[in-house]
Formats: C-alpha cells, structure tokens, sequence
C-alpha cells in the first residue's frame, strides 16, 4: 500500500518526529512505500543538516536522511513546505542565492518544495497519516 | 475509520472531542502522551464503553515509556508500530486528533 506522512511538529519537541519514523520504518518493513514525508509548520525544523544531538542519543534528523525515502527519479520525498521553512530560516542553496543569504541548512536527503506536494500526496497514496502537535 | 489520539486528556480536549465525533464503526488509537487515557482511574471511564467494544487501541511502547503497563484500564488492546500500520491499512481514511 502506498502511504504518505505529515509532520507538524519539530525533532526533540514532544514526540511527533520519533513515532512517525518509527512507523514509517515499521510500514517500510511490512512491505508498504512510504511515497512521500511532507514536513509542514515547525515540523520543516526536521531538515536541518545542522544538528547536533549528544552522541548518546538518537539524531532525528540523520534517522530520517537514512531511511532514503526517494522516488523513480532519485530524487528525494521528504519533501519540506517552501513558505513554512523560508519563515523559520530554513534555507536550501538555491533559496539562499537567490535572496541573498551566504548559507544555507536543508539536508541533503530532503528537499524544499510547496504545498501542493502534500495535496498530492494525499491524492496518489492509500493513505495519509499526520503525525503533530 | 482510524482516529489516534496523541495528548493526555489532562491536557488537551482531543479525546473528547474524538469520541464525541466518530462514528459506531471507528476505533481508537491512543499514542504518545494519549495512553495515560488507558491508565485506571485516569480518564479511562471515557472510553470504557468503546473499550469494552474492542475498539480501543494503545501504543505499547509509549505504554511501558510511561510506567501504565500495570496500571492499564480493561479491554485496551496494545499494538507495536507494526500493529500501528495494519490499523492504518485495516481502518482505511486516519484522522490525527492533537
């Protein structure tokens, strides 16, 4: 079965982040694609590539880069909400140059992109699951 | 339908207003801080009935992360993430009640 997730809710905040990656690797396993993670208000906080959690604890964000969530073209679906993120200083390269910031913090397995993504989501997948505060 | 429930009722009024919604061919899935509503002589008495249906669920792993193994209200069913998933698939559209 095809599933998508959205996020509400940034990593280390209540528990949001945590129990839908825990499900999204458990529907992984079960056989079912994951087709698309939409990160959306302060959930978008869950792109940084610059956290740095204690060693001795789960890094949020890495978890997610590493369950590799992409589609036929390669190119990833976690998929971060453009205006939720460009309000939080939540920048790609591309967002950076073109208003003139000089860095820029989305990881790599992640990208930006609109709303529309997660209409979409919620059009192509069986089902849609929110996970938030 | 699937509906999960992620705060404690002391908290929030989600589960209230979940239960005062759904429909008779609904169940529940209590998550994250919304198990405590599965812990005798909490709020449990709200879902006895739903319970008592077979149609309450709860997260185990944020059952035991919260100390209400022991303590839980009758007729709870505890699912892992993997159960999670079947309800999902199961109880087909998932409203987030938060």
């Amino acid at each position: 079965m095809k599933i998508s997730i959205q996020i509400n809710e940034g990593p280390y905040q209540h528990q949001a982040s945590d129990t839908a990656y825990q499900f999204a690797k458990a529907a992984i396993k079960k056989g079912h694609e994951i087709f698309r993670v939409f990160f959306y208000h302060d959930g978008v906080n869950n792109a940084s590539r610059f956290t740095l959690p204690p060693q001795d604890d789960r890094n949020v964000v890495n978890q997610w880069a590493k369950l590799g969530i992409k589609n036929v073209d390669g190119e990833p679906e976690l998929v971060v909400c453009i205006a939720a993120a460009l309000r939080r200083g939540m920048l790609d390269e591309s967002e950076a140059s073109k208003n003139g910031i000089d860095a820029n913090n989305i990881h790599p397995a992640f990208r930006i992109s609109g709303l529309g993504q997660l209409i979409e989501a919620g059009i192509q997948s069986d089902r849609l699951v929110v996970f938030g505060d | 339908m699937l509906h999960t429930v992620n705060k404690s009722s002391f908290e929030r009024n989600s589960l209230k207003s979940c239960l005062n919604t759904i429909d008779d061919t609904s169940v529940i899935l209590l998550i994250e801080d919304g198990v405590i509503s599965a812990a005798k002589n909490t709020n449990a008495s709200m879902i006895a009935d739903l319970a008592a249906q077979g149609r309450v669920y709860a997260l185990q792993g944020d059952v035991e992360a919260r100390g209400i193994s022991s303590k839980l209200a009758d007729n709870i069913k505890l699912v892992d993430y993997a159960g999670f998933v079947d309800l999902v698939v199961e109880h087909g559209t998932a409203v987030s009640w938060v």
